[in-house]
């Protein structure tokens, strides 16, 4: 997959976001678009180009820096059945909605007896690497995904970006829909108007025999350049993009593990209480008489971002990491 | 007489007031039974700012409030029945005994919750109208909220947002002076606190909230203003609550002379000298009203006591919109929840 050219009508993972809300848009007069400079200044990512000319700012509505605020506003206009597609400009702002977020959003439906649904959506870039230093640097899908009654989407192709987008805007329930800013520019095929990607299901993206690597979001593309250079060393890896961390997809990545009976996750968050441990503990649960040799996590340094380029490279997830990660495991049986 | 208020109105307000008192009086005796759970928040001394500020509005106009909603529940027409049931936590409680005291719910009634973060529910009620707004409808959104809130950022953001995009939101303080055991004055620059308003130029005032038809008369125009000028407000009412924070506050550091004052002042009372001085009812009518509201209340008891439990099987309903037997794939958060 890493080595085939990009078709002829490959578009950005922004353009492909971008083609997920207007069409979306179009499809249903319920949804609208809330968000800071997402109208006028066409959003921080120039995700939202183009939507406020098209939809008129009854529909693309620039917000005041008050997150808490307007994402509480979008729960109480998803109570009322309106479906509100919220961007907050990162993912590092989602921290200053985590009340609304984790308080209201995912609780009130089960919380109240099922007497309302919360069909929202609250996309958000993360992810580092653009030297963006300690605040602005953060991958939270692991306190995402922590919290029952929220869905979490992490795509990391435009394919996905589009198909899960589109899935998340026609979900009954809270979204976070968790963006890289290193994807951005990314091009791929993607779907038609009808082409939703479901939630819970993992894709593999590349075959191998003897080790599974179990990627999120961009790590989907540090994996498959490891798994590139350890193919000339003849080591085979199987990459798996789980694309949602909840619903997870546990059956796929079950019946990879138990082909290759070797397990590295990378996620690009921290170690502790994070995604992949989650992940790996999982795995554990349902693979542990298949595997050969215990699993290995790749994660972001145990440390706040640091700005310094050199050092901001060294504390995330590399392609050498992931490498020297799959070959400590497969060494271990030896 | 205050506008659109009839002897019939006046005596709704009454029966409705003294349902609340009758209902949480009888909830804090089932409390220290062991009955009720968790944390148990008396609004008793507070009925004409409930009932003033619910009735103010017509049924079709969403609320929410705090954790201290029993009382909006039952204003807006509740089972009292199905409201001790949730205290109970049994299986026909409003929200199916997921909710309990603090997180009443009656979408029937749009009475859209009751929630237990200080300042957490305003954004809702903003959200609320701001789908009025979009649909072009002729609603009003009231979040009723406490003094306590007046000093979350959140307020903050939610009347900038409602004045900024001229939203149909009532933006209702009931302060009763304290949060939990902190007075106004050792909590607020400003103890005024319906003057947060004007930072947004949002017309706001301040009312009696031991008066039921001065809260009614204010809450009424300020509908009526929300309705035509689209254009929020704010109104602070000034009440008092009778009990601790909760039932586990002994209420030791309120001064004994200023319980006294207020206790004076009982919106019960003056109103029912209201109601018999100008002859918009008897008192034969008043005992009639407080005897069905004490039969009413002995009914929700037995209801809720013979109710059965919540089916330890449901524990994961309504968890997601689709049950979770519809995860596309197996899957490790959906299909089961881990003890």
């Amino acid at each position: 997959m890493t080595t085939e050219a990009a078709p002829a009508t490959s578009i950005s993972y922004r353009e492909a976001l971008t083609q997920a809300m207007r069409e979306e848009l179009e499809r249903d007069p319920n949804v609208f678009l809330m968000g800071e400079d997402i109208g006028l200044f066409e959003g921080s990512f120039k995700v939202t180009r183009g939507l406020l000319r098209e939809f008129g700012a009854s529909r693309v509505v620039d917000t005041p820096i008050s997150e808490a605020g307007f994402v509480g506003l979008g729960v109480g206009a998803a109570m009322s059945g309106l479906r509100p597609v919220i961007e907050l400009m990162t993912v590092n702002f989602a921290i200053v909605a985590m009340d609304q977020i984790v308080n209201n959003a995912s609780k009130v439906r089960y919380m109240f007896g099922g007497q309302v649904t919360v069909p929202l959506v609250i996309r958000m870039p993360g992810g580092a690497g653009h030297q963006l230093g300690a605040q602005h640097s953060h991958s939270l899908e692991a306190w995402f995904t922590h919290i029952p009654g929220l869905k979490v989407a992490c795509p990391s192709t435009p394919y996905d970006a589009k198909g899960l987008l589109k899935t998340a805007i026609r979900d009954d329930d809270p979204v976070i829909f968790l963006e890289n800013e290193g994807l951005y520019a990314k091009k791929g095929p993607v779907g038609g108007p009808d082409d939703l990607v479901p939630f819970g299901q993992a894709v593999v993206r590349r075959p191998g025999a003897h080790c599974t690597i179990i990627a999120v979001s961009r790590m989907v593309w540090v994996a498959l350049t490891a798994a590139d250079a350890l193919a000339a060393e003849g080591i085979e890896c199987e990459v798996v993009d789980p694309r949602t961390t909840r619903p997870l997809d546990l059956q796929t990545i079950a019946d990879s593990v138990r082909r290759t009976n070797h397990c590295v996750v990378v996620d690009e968050g921290w170690p502790e209480c994070g995604l992949a441990a989650n992940i790996a503990t999982h795995v554990y649960e349902a693979c542990f008489d298949w595997l050969d040799a215990p699993i290995v996590r790749v994660n972001a340094a145990d440390v706040p971002m640091p700005y310094a380029r050199n050092l901001e490279q060294s504390a995330l997830p590399r392609p050498d990491d992931v490498a020297a990660a799959v070959r400590a495991t497969l060494a271990r049986e030896a | 007489m205050p506008t659109g208020v009839d002897a019939d109105l006046m005596q709704h307000m009454f029966a409705t007031m003294h349902l609340i008192r009758t209902f949480e009086e009888r909830a804090a005796e089932e409390y220290m039974r062991g009955n009720i759970g968790g944390f148990l928040h008396l609004a008793i001394g507070e009925e004409a700012a409930v009932v003033g500020s619910v009735l103010g509005l017509r049924p079709a106009d969403p609320i929410t409030s705090t954790y201290r909603e029993h009382g909006q529940a039952l204003a807006r027409g509740s089972d009292p029945r199905r409201v001790m049931a949730e205290l109970f936590g049994r299986a026909t409680g409003l929200c199916n005994g997921r909710g309990g005291s603090m997180h009443l719910m009656d979408r029937e009634h749009n009475f859209f919750g009751g929630y237990a973060i200080v300042g957490g529910s305003i954004p809702l009620a903003v959200g609320l109208g701001f789908a009025i707004s979009y649909r072009h409808e002729d609603g009003v959104a009231l979040v009723m909220f406490g003094d306590g809130a007046t000093n979350q950022g959140v307020l903050t953001e939610s009347l900038n947002m409602a004045k900024l995009w001229n939203l149909p939101v009532i933006f209702f303080c009931l302060n009763n002076q304290y949060g939990m055991g902190t007075a106004v004055d050792r909590a607020s620059a400003e103890t005024e606190l319906f003057k947060r308003a004007d930072a947004f130029d949002i017309p706001s005032r301040r009312v009696d909230g031991m008066d039921v038809l001065a809260v009614h008369q204010a809450v009424t125009d300020a509908a009526h203003h929300a309705r035509n000028a689209q254009e929020p407000s704010m109104i602070e009412a000034i009440a008092y609550r009778y009990r601790g924070h909760s039932m586990s506050d002994p209420d030791r550091t309120r001064p004994e002379e200023e319980k006294a004052r207020w206790h004076a002042r009982d919106p019960l009372i003056t109103f029912e000298r209201v109601l018999l001085g100008e002859g918009m009812v008897t008192a034969d009518a008043l005992t009639a009203i407080r005897e069905r509201n004490a039969a009413t209340v002995e009914d929700a008891v037995a209801f809720a006591n013979d109710s059965p439990p919540v089916a330890e099987s449901s524990l994961a309903d309504n968890l997601y919109s689709q049950p979770w037997t519809d995860a596309p794939r197996g899957s490790a958060l959906m299909p089961q929840v881990r003890r």
